[in-house]
């Protein structure tokens, strides 16, 4: 908790501010006064069991839903209200559903990344390059002509994360990008998303797995209805935050149930 | 069929029944299109082809028909059928039916004289953006509530027919299946519009509609307006379904924008090519259809759809057997390859 607190001095402008937020689909709140600042460039990961809210934060920060109570700023505006689309590469939870099934090529999914920018009319040379430049960075250039239904787990990501580069965004929100793609490619796709952080690009990841939040993020957020930690991956491992996060579900539901 | 074929061969316009939908100087382009280019296009190619039907006006008319709504029915349907949204064309060209029957009902009530046509594309219109409302309550498609409002325009549908005085149910099989002899001037001239119409609003909001298709997410993230795409998808194929129903049937309209598209989805790499290669398809089903109709007088309708559903089967067929050589291509490619390092090898000795 320290680190964040030392963090929030130091910076005044946090990418995103989350300030005492809290949201409920209707009945029972899935989130309650939360509070956690993103600040540029850093590597945000956020942990907790299933249905702790994760998603939903996820979707609070990038202004996708509105707060019940609090207040979310990001980029230093009212999320909601926040309209430079291009500044935001999403890879949502079931993104990668529909490429499966549709004919599309790679270089279709990519080009989407200009898209807020360009939503009528011609391509400029900017864009076109931005695209080739984007395909290259992940490593898929030779695959652009290719059906992306058609392309391994691994390689699917990454055209996700090139259309998010074609965009030139500031910030890259993943939830859960690895599910159902084998260890190897795992281990390449967290390698290259490192990789990206260390230029600068500011990203969020919400992963089931631990080890890879530990490894690669430079703060982790363990969630469940409220935050129970924020701060540094190697303080996270010293506390009991996690085990403080699962076992409270279980009250929880036990204490529901009543 | 005499009325029918007097029109087509350029009856003076005054004597031409205006109807409300559409005033007479919007259908006369209409009529000199088909009188001077599609007309004298077609008769060239009945010698050409030997076959006469093709110099028949209310054939011309029939075809010209059926290829605008081979074309307007995939371009919109890849975006449905790719949204996992099939169903609301079926649903759709339902309550359009109630529309009709609404139009016919409140003509035969109030004497008024309202074109049914112009009633089914408001009914189906509101009904429409009246789901995509649901929807964006509830968050999803669902099938129960679709085929409630599937049924529900049907059954009004039916009950304002038979609580209609005078013997309105001989028009009604023509909505229900389609038919080619009732395709008037007015018609064409009305597919001609939505062609036109639906085709440039798909170009210009091609972007956005293909990012809100593929991730909806993503494009709210992104800051597209998801909504407006949505609701204008929902309102494009109210208006293709309408404009086609006449002749296709309101029971079979839906399969113009799924069957050619489901086919295209087989062997398309890009979605560009998708799109084209649903045209194509749609294209070769309504004028084998058409001719089939004619040749055997069936169904045009039933004829367009099975022809259709034909070409999905080869797509389906080639894609396997595609699957299948390109396994037996790699395998052949690595013994070839195999072979050719052994061939170098015994080159590069020789230079």
């Amino acid at each position: 908790m320290t680190t964040a607190t030392t963090e929030r001095q130091q910076s005044g402008n946090p990418l995103i501010r989350v300030d005492d937020v809290t949201f409920g689909y209707g009945g029972a709140p899935v989130l309650e006064s939360v509070s956690i600042d993103v600040e540029p460039g850093s590597f945000l990961g956020l942990v907790g069991p299933n249905g702790s809210g994760k998603s939903t934060l996820l979707d609070l920060m990038l202004g996708l839903r509105r707060p019940d109570e609090g207040t979310v700023s990001l980029f230093g505006e009212p999320a909601h209200e926040f309209d430079a689309g291009e500044r935001i590469g999403y890879v949502a939870q079931d993104a990668t559903k529909a490429a499966r099934d549709m004919p599309i090529t790679v270089r279709e999914v990519v080009e989407m990344g200009r898209y807020p920018r360009r939503l009528f009319g011609r391509f400029s040379a900017a864009d076109r390059q931005a695209i080739e430049d984007a395909l290259e960075q992940v490593g898929i250039t030779d695959l652009a002509s290719r059906r992306v239904g058609r392309l391994s787990g691994g390689q699917r990501q990454r055209v996700f994360i090139a259309r998010a580069l074609a965009s030139e965004a500031d910030l890259l929100a993943l939830d859960e990008p690895t599910v159902g793609v084998d260890a190897e490619s795992r281990e390449e796709f967290y390698g290259l998303i490192h990789d990206l952080n260390a230029t600068g690009l500011t990203v969020i990841l919400i992963e089931h797995d631990i080890g890879v939040v530990t490894t690669h993020a430079t703060d982790v957020a363990c969630l469940n209805r409220q935050l129970f930690f924020d701060g540094d991956p190697e303080e996270f491992v010293e506390t009991d935050a996690l085990s403080q996060a699962y076992g409270k579900d279980q009250h929880i539901l036990q204490h529901d149930h009543k | 069929m005499f009325i029918l074929r007097r029109l087509g061969e350029g009856v003076p316009l005054d004597n031409v029944i205006a109807t409300p939908l559409f005033a007479v100087n919007v259908l006369a382009p209409i009529e000199w299109f088909l009188n001077y280019v599609f007309g004298p296009g077609m008769n060239v190619l009945a010698d050409l082809l030997g076959m006469p039907m093709l110099e028949y006006p209310y054939m011309q008319r029939a075809y010209l028909a059926a290829l605008c709504i081979a074309l307007i029915g995939p371009v919109v349907g890849t975006f449905l059928v790719h949204r996992e949204m099939a169903m609301i064309s079926d649903t759709l060209a339902h309550t359009a039916f109630a529309g009709v029957a609404v139009g016919l009902f409140l003509n035969s009530a109030f004497s008024l004289t309202l074109s049914p046509l112009l009633t089914a594309f408001v009914v189906a219109i509101v009904t429409a953006l009246l789901v995509e409302l649901l929807v964006e309550h509830a968050g999803a498609y669902s099938d129960t509530s679709l085929a409630i409002v599937l049924t529900g325009g049907f059954a009004v549908g039916s009950i304002l027919i038979t609580a209609t005085d005078g013997g309105i149910a001989v028009g009604i099989d023509a909505y229900l299946f389609g038919s080619l002899a009732t395709v008037s001037t007015e018609s064409v001239g009305i597919l001609v519009l939505m062609s036109v119409l639906v085709g440039s609003l798909v170009t210009l909001a091609y972007r956005p509609l293909l990012y809100v298709t593929f991730d909806a997410t993503a494009a709210r993230a992104a800051r597209l307006n998801v909504r407006l795409y949505k609701r204008l998808m929902v309102v494009l194929t109210a208006l293709v379904v309408v404009s086609a129903m006449q002749i296709m049937g309101v029971i079979l309209v839906a399969a113009m924008l799924v069957v050619p598209v489901a086919a295209a989805a087989q062997v398309a790499e890009s979605f560009k090519q998708s799109i084209l290669l649903a045209i194509l398809a749609a294209e070769f089903a309504a004028i084998a259809g058409v001719m089939l109709s004619y040749v055997y007088g069936i169904a045009a309708g039933g004829s367009i759809v099975v022809a259709a559903i034909a070409v999905y089967a080869v797509a389906l067929s080639s894609r396997k057997l595609g699957y299948r050589l390109s396994i037996a291509q790699r395998f052949s490619d690595r013994q070839s390859k195999h072979h050719r390092k052994e061939l170098e090898v015994d080159g590069g000795k020789r230079e």
